[in-house]
């Protein structure tokens, strides 16, 4: 808790089996960004991605089995809440994300002041910086034109796990983030919350080390499932606006949320 | 070969079809409704609703019911929709009786954690209170009760085995 004193920063970075690529991404973090804690979530890694990431001088919270990107992510979350950060940035253990570009999102998070609540490192704003292939294109699109119309505001990246986040993102999503393929379902939380989301260009990495989680069998399923939840997400009770809520008694009660149903709406 | 259980078909009554439609529409909503309130995630959602869709299709489009029951050999299409019912079925609980295995797996991995973590507690607190008289073995309790987070680097070799053996059992 000894964080709390200043504006902390956090760099949440989810690993599975990465002890090749999480290392260096640790130090790229440390390297482009110092004002950033490094905290890398091993999601039941089987190889010694933990390991790897201590040994760089990031801090450690381990899953005991693999639970996915998306709880993996509300563990960073659950863990930058408890310990008192003002901003939380996701960048991926595989090395896709560049860690230069955090100043960047981080500008944009304080330019635009309270407006912005998460910013999105968005490839589609500029030049991606590799070859995005043409299916992830094409479902990248599908997710944009639904989100841009729910939103009202142009979203050219919704499956970009580049984001940042400030205080009441951090809280939003340490209570309730979705399951698996989060990304674009909890920019549709952020705007059912009424939180601010703006996008920057960003380069990314094609991946240097594993491969996708999401390969053509699963990328139905990855369509589908996201699809049902911003159609089902639409018809859910708006909630009030986070001012409303408390703040430090949101530590606890994340820990029940998967099984009591409850979410934030009620 | 399509004509003959169409015509077949279409002594069915259109009642018994229009209740199967009413039957999966009610299906349908029912599951939405669950997701919508966070009762049923979006997994079983899809899987419950493929199964309310396939229904819906069969009781619209009456020729694919003949066309199925031909294709399997069975002579009579509603047996045939008995039979494809009760293998969907048989598929769903298979599926369900898996997941329920890895989520006892993984809860027994969570009591031993717990377990793991409520002794590591425990012996920091009495090495803390113990102090001076423990002095040497307050060492290295300390700073995994410090910060939880982040376990001792010898935790990592103890927890290998468990997720090794439940990958083996799979």
């Amino acid at each position: 808790m000894a964080e709390s004193a200043q504006l902390g920063k956090l760099a949440i970075v989810p690993a599975y089996n990465e002890q090749g690529m999480v290392g260096r991404v640790v130090r790229d973090i440390k390297r482009h960004a110092p004002d950033f804690d490094v905290l890398v979530i091993d999601d039941g890694s089987s190889d010694a991605t933990a390991a790897e990431a201590e040994a760089n001088g990031a801090a450690v919270v381990r899953h005991p089995f693999n639970v996915g990107i998306g709880g993996a992510m509300q563990s960073g979350f659950k863990y930058a809440l408890r310990h008192g950060y003002d901003v939380a940035a996701q960048v991926d253990g595989d090395g896709q994300h560049k860690p230069a570009h955090l100043k960047d999102l981080l500008a944009k998070l304080h330019s635009s002041g309270e407006e912005a609540d998460m910013v999105c490192g968005s490839r589609f704003r500029g030049d991606p910086g590799y070859k995005v292939p043409l299916g992830r294109r094409l479902g990248n699109l599908v997710f944009s034109v639904v989100l841009t119309a729910i939103c009202r505001q142009r979203i050219t990246d919704p499956t970009s796990g580049f984001r940042m986040t400030n205080r009441r993102g951090i809280e939003l999503f340490a209570r309730d983030y979705p399951h698996d393929y989060p990304e674009v379902e909890a920019i549709l939380m952020l705007h059912a919350n009424r939180l601010r989301i703006h996008e920057v260009p960003v380069r990314m990495n094609a991946r240097g080390y594993g491969r996708s989680s999401i390969d053509y069998p699963r990328s139905a399923y990855y369509m589908a499932k996201v699809l049902l939840a911003l159609f089902v997400g639409l018809f859910r009770r708006r909630p009030t606006p986070v001012e409303a809520t408390g703040e430090e008694d949101l530590v606890e009660p994340p820990a029940q949320d998967p099984a009591t149903s409850g979410g934030p709406a009620r | 070969m399509s004509l003959l259980p169409l015509a077949a078909n279409s002594q069915v009554g259109t009642k018994a079809q229009v209740v199967a439609v009413i039957v999966a529409g009610i299906f349908l909503g029912v599951v939405l409704e669950l997701v919508r309130r966070r009762r049923l995630v979006e997994r079983y959602a899809l899987l419950w609703m493929l199964a309310a869709v396939a229904l819906l299709v069969l009781a619209i489009w009456r020729g694919a019911l003949g066309e199925l029951a031909d294709l399997i050999g069975v002579i009579s299409p509603p047996n045939a929709l008995f039979l494809i019912a009760l293998g969907v079925i048989f598929v769903l609980l298979l599926h369900f009786s898996i997941a329920t295995s890895r989520l006892s797996e993984e809860t027994k991995i969570l009591a031993q954690e717990v377990a793991r973590l409520d002794a590591e507690a425990r012996a920091a607190q009495k090495a803390v209170t113990n102090g001076d008289r423990a002095g040497t073995a307050a060492g290295p309790p300390q700073p995994a009760a410090r910060e939880p987070e982040s376990p001792a680097p010898g935790a990592t070799g103890e927890r290998e085995p468990p997720s090794a053996a439940r990958t083996a059992d799979q």
